[in-house]
């Protein structure tokens, strides 16, 4: 089971940005974060991989654990944390692929670091997940080189390269000219069907209606409504519906 | 006294070795290994910095803050007058130490800066394969801090390699007192000091020559 628990953030002294969020992510589901700019989603799903610490809540991924608050600390690098990350991989708006390594060098980069796997047999799985995305021909090729589709691509199978059980993307296709985007949305949509757990932040709507098994709409730092995309639209709450028909 | 003759020349070429020897005898190994511990120096400083360690944090700005707000020759005259020679540390350790504490602070800000120029997300996509933060910082922070700080730290070196020279001042026979030797004994001031000159130029053109080389090397992927 996963699950985030009554998870508070702040940055500094800004406003709250989550007022004690408490979501369940149900495992081999696709769930959808969707609502305004600014209302948490980005911030919830940094929270669940722990790139942002909660000022209080508990984070608890299949028994991997954090609770914040009273006092409670983790150093950057304590276990905890680490274990938390582990288990989930992160797709990033911006892709954030490391420039100085090849694409090989990017995907195995986990594996042989932190998981210590020997790297014939890292570069053997990195392969056979680069065939998966379409970028076999591309392993020596270097970041620059590639397209952004190509780029967040290769970015996904490093994503998954560490195994995690949980899938999480920030905005995926947010930086993608639409041509592009097409290729990265049906790289998506294969992980949805093969039943990942998946947890996405995203503005195409269409795109969330489609693979969602959940969707979550936020506002204000709070989970406004979750349910089935038709659940959301006969809801009833104005600024939901409004929300997911403006978005249409 | 800008004669060119052939005593001049004669001159010149009896001290043209001797003074090239010393160069490469003294002055380079003087100036790597004062900046091989400057570098050192510097990266622990500019982490102390970025990551706020308490206390060594503070340590690290007040030593930036003497270090390059005060003369090279003078941090040379403290180290050897006022502490090594009192204790009887040799004179190559107080030229040694003086020179990498003033690269050190130099290059500190060099290096945090680079670090800093980074963007967050690579930090952050490192962490999100559950890598620690030291393996971040060397696997994948260094090598892209590196490369950005490559052309101004092939200034301090470039520098450091020129005020090696005043090492003369604390009786090292380093490249330049070299020089002054031969100055003095023949009277030749002008012509030997433009010889010593020349012969920096080329070891500060080959080093060039290096910048250019590991520039081209690093520029894979960026």
């Amino acid at each position: 089971m996963y699950l985030v628990e009554k998870i508070h953030k702040r940055f500094g002294k800004g406003p709250e940005i989550l007022k004690g969020v408490t979501l369940e992510i149900e495992p081999n589901k696709t769930t959808v974060l969707v609502g305004p700019s600014g209302s948490g989603k980005t911030t919830l799903l940094r929270c669940i991989n722990l790139l942002e610490l909660p000022d209080s809540g508990v984070v608890d991924l299949n028994g991997a654990r954090c609770e914040f608050g009273n006092g409670k600390k983790y150093g950057r690098n304590s276990t905890q944390i680490r274990d938390v990350r582990e288990k989930t991989g992160m797709v990033f708006q911006n892709f954030n692929l490391f420039p100085h390594k090849t694409v090989l060098g990017n995907i195995i980069e986990g594996p042989t670091q932190v998981l210590g796997t020997p790297k014939d047999q890292a570069v053997e799985e990195a392969r056979e997940l680069l065939r998966k995305v379409g970028l076999l021909e591309k392993e020596n090729a270097y970041p620059a080189e590639l397209s952004g589709g190509q780029q967040q691509r290769i970015a996904i199978a490093r994503a998954l390269a560490m195994k995690p059980e949980l899938l999480l993307f920030d905005e995926p296709t947010s930086a993608l000219d639409p041509e592009l985007e097409v290729e990265v949305l049906n790289l998506i949509r294969q992980l949805v069907e093969e039943k990942r757990t998946i947890v996405i932040v995203t503005h195409k709507m269409s795109f969330a209606r489609e693979i969602a098994d959940q969707m979550v709409f936020f506002c204000d730092g709070d989970i406004l409504k979750k349910g089935s995309y038709e659940e959301l639209q006969n809801s009833g709450i104005p600024r939901v519906t409004q929300f997911l028909n403006m978005l249409q | 006294m800008f004669d060119l003759g052939l005593r001049e020349i004669q001159l010149m070429q009896k001290a043209f070795f001797p003074m090239l020897i010393r160069g490469i005898q003294y002055t380079i190994p003087l100036s790597l290994v004062s900046f091989a511990f400057g570098i050192v120096l510097a990266v622990l400083t500019a982490l102390a910095i970025i990551n706020r360690v308490p206390v060594a944090r503070q340590i690290a700005r007040v030593y930036v803050w003497i270090f390059r707000g005060t003369p090279l020759l003078v941090q040379l005259f403290i180290v050897f007058w006022g502490i090594c020679s009192p204790l009887g540390i040799s004179k190559w350790a107080a030229a040694v130490i003086a020179f990498s504490l003033n690269v050190g602070a130099y290059a500190a800000e060099t290096i945090r800066a680079a670090i800093l120029s980074i963007p967050q997300g690579q930090w952050e996509a490192g962490y999100a394969v559950s890598m620690s933060y030291s393996k971040v910082f060397r696997r994948i922070i260094a090598p892209q801090a590196a490369k950005v700080s490559i052309p101004p730290l092939m200034n301090t070196f470039i520098s450091l390699v020129k005020d090696t020279s005043l090492a003369s001042t604390i009786m090292i026979g380093e490249m330049f007192r070299r020089a002054q030797e031969f100055a003095a004994s023949s009277f030749e001031y002008f012509w030997m000091y433009v010889e010593v000159a020349f012969i920096y130029l080329i070891f500060c053109s080959i080093l060039n020559g290096v910048q250019k080389l590991l520039e081209k090397k690093l520029r894979v992927g960026m």
